[in-house]
């Protein structure tokens, strides 16, 4: 059997840890003020009156709540890609970070609906699967609730 | 702040529609219909303001070109505006501010466009660093996951259901079986919104406004040339304030086409969110407050997206938009009606024409000639609209 390749997702290279085991998300921290970026804000500090131009990596909460959710039923249109064959109605949530202050967007791990959402629902930052085509896996950050069985491996995991 | 007015002159519109046709023709009827309502020659305007499409190919991107060669040219001068949905205000802006710093007297501000059918999406291409371009590849975050992500909130946070989501489609509708100019005149009831397929829960196809072509124009002219102009017949509706303001950091407010908000890590969430900034300043540079609105046109991209709108221009305080529309407030006789042109519901969106037709509403309304959908009264109206990636959009007008 042949080992597949597994890369970011075109535009998502180092948005997040490749080590899918303990994946968080990789923002970014003005050395001045210590606001935080995601994605990177390459050009310096996004906050107005800061003047700082170094902007430093750092990996974001693992887990936050949710902001708001939401599914897609219809197939988005290009550039998506249609992972597999036809398209699945996936969810999409936005999470709070709290120590950051940050809201990031992303879909929600395949199998989980909107009726298992609700404002305020704890997730964790997975790495999956965007699409696959031959020889290469596409990832992304994925979100996934926080269930009593994940609890354990996610607090590992958000050992910084 | 009456020295910062000008006076709308003329307005004028294309009907909208699926039509496929080029969309400078749209441009060019809306444009001599201003000039006709205005009473005045092609050849007396001096500035150009165009409101520019990214769809249809190098022509969109002048626009104000494109049109003034299209009319025949007259050696006015031009401008082109992109400022996504905000172009339209983007564009009314230019032309009110060189009529202001007293370079012309005489503006026509067009907009008009020809859409392609479902969902909006980036042109086609690879640009990864293109967050419209991002959003679609990295989570296929379409506009209505954004949509539906302030509807959701609404229910979560306030208690509001798909009933309440669906009577403002029901209002809307209503409103645009009169509008002349509207895509859909059709009455919808609650359970025809409620039984169309869901696109991105919890919005249903009904909530979620439609691309149309079509094309609107206004001619914008100084105080004293409207005075000049217009003898006797009266004082001409005036622009107030306009509003083109850009967020303040940091924005908290997850919005197109972005995956993440800013940080409020060390700097606090400003007093205002984005939309509310917008409201504020055009009240502030009016001198003109939420209870002096006759009427309000606001961007119902969805229907939970104008009780959004409600809040943001201080109609009522937040969470309160759900009482309102059941309390009927917002209906047609109602104590602030909102949306009586039918809104997007009823035209779907025209991106760069579609905030310049909010003002040829209001202006029908203040001059009371919108048969069939008349606020009876109508002294003040406000139009609001926001443009992606950070474009504030709101015109406010006075008879």
């Amino acid at each position: 059997m042949t080992t597949r390749n597994r890369v970011p997702a075109l535009g998502a290279e180092g948005w997040f840890t490749p080590d899918a085991d303990s994946p968080a998300l990789i923002g970014q921290r003005c050395t001045t003020c210590g606001t935080y970026a995601f994605p990177r804000a390459d050009l310096g500090c996004p906050s107005p009156t800061c003047a700082g131009t170094e902007m430093v990596e750092t990996e974001l909460s693992r887990r936050g709540k949710v902001w708001s959710y939401t599914d897609a039923r219809y197939q988005p249109p290009p550039p998506y890609v249609v992972p597999g064959d036809e398209h699945v109605p996936f969810a999409i949530a936005a999470v709070h970070l709290a120590e950051e202050g940050l809201v990031v967007m992303g879909q929600v791990v395949a199998g989980v609906g909107v009726g298992e959402l609700t404002v305020g629902t704890e997730m964790a930052v997975v790495v999956d699967v965007l699409f696959s085509d031959d020889e290469t896996d596409h990832l992304v950050w994925k979100w996934k609730p926080v269930t009593e069985t994940s609890a354990t491996v996610a607090t590992q995991g958000a050992t910084r | 702040m009456t020295d910062h007015e000008v006076a709308v002159l003329g307005v004028g519109m294309h009907p909208w529609g699926k039509w496929g046709r080029n969309f400078v023709e749209y441009g060019v009827a809306a444009a001599r219909d201003a000039l006709r309502d205005a009473g005045i020659a092609w050849s007396d305007v001096q500035f150009v303001s165009g409101a520019d499409t990214m769809r249809n190919g190098y022509p969109g991107y002048v626009s104000g070109a494109t049109f003034a060669q299209a009319m025949g040219w007259n050696g006015a001068r031009v401008a082109s505006s992109y400022a996504a949905c905000a172009s339209g205000v983007t564009a009314i802006e230019a032309a009110r501010t060189r009529i202001l710093a007293g370079l012309c007297d005489v503006a026509l501000v067009v907009g008009a466009d020809t859409t392609p059918k479902g969902f909006l999406a980036p042109n086609a291409g690879d640009r990864p660093t293109d967050p419209d371009w991002l959003r679609f590849r990295l989570v296929g975050a379409t506009n209505p996951t954004y949509f539906a992500l302030a509807a959701r909130r609404r229910m979560d946070l306030y208690g509001a259901t798909s009933e309440d989501f669906a009577k403002v489609k029901v209002k809307n509708a209503g409103n645009g079986v009169n509008n002349p100019n509207a895509r859909y005149r059709k009455a919808v009831t609650v359970d025809d919104v409620l039984n169309s397929p869901v696109v991105a829960d919890p919005l249903h196809l009904l909530e979620i406004c439609a691309t149309s072509d079509g094309g609107a124009a206004l001619v914008l002219c100084s105080m004293e040339f409207a005075s000049r102009h217009a003898g006797s017949a009266g004082s001409p509706v005036r622009v107030a304030g306009v509003s083109t303001v850009t967020p303040t950091y940091p924005n908290t407010i997850i919005d197109l086409p972005d995956m993440s908000t800013d940080s409020t890590a060390v700097v606090a969430a400003p007093g205002n969110t984005f939309k509310e900034s917008i409201a504020a300043s055009v009240y502030e540079e009016a001198g003109i407050g939420p209870e002096d609105l006759s009427l309000a046109e606001v961007y119902d991209l969805s229907t939970a997206l104008e009780l959004d709108w409600c809040e943001d221009m201080g109609l009522c305080k937040r969470g309160e938009a759900e009482r309102l529309l059941n309390d009927g407030d917002l209906d047609l006789g109602g104590r602030i009606p909102v949306n009586p042109s039918g809104g997007l519901a009823s035209f779907g969106e025209a991106v760069p024409a579609q905030a310049i037709a909010q003002v040829c509403e209001v202006t029908w309304q203040l001059r009371g000639q919108a048969a069939g959908r008349q606020v009876e009264g109508a002294t003040v109206g406000v139009t609001a609209n926001q443009g992606l990636f950070g474009h504030g959009s709101s015109v406010l007008l006075r008879r």
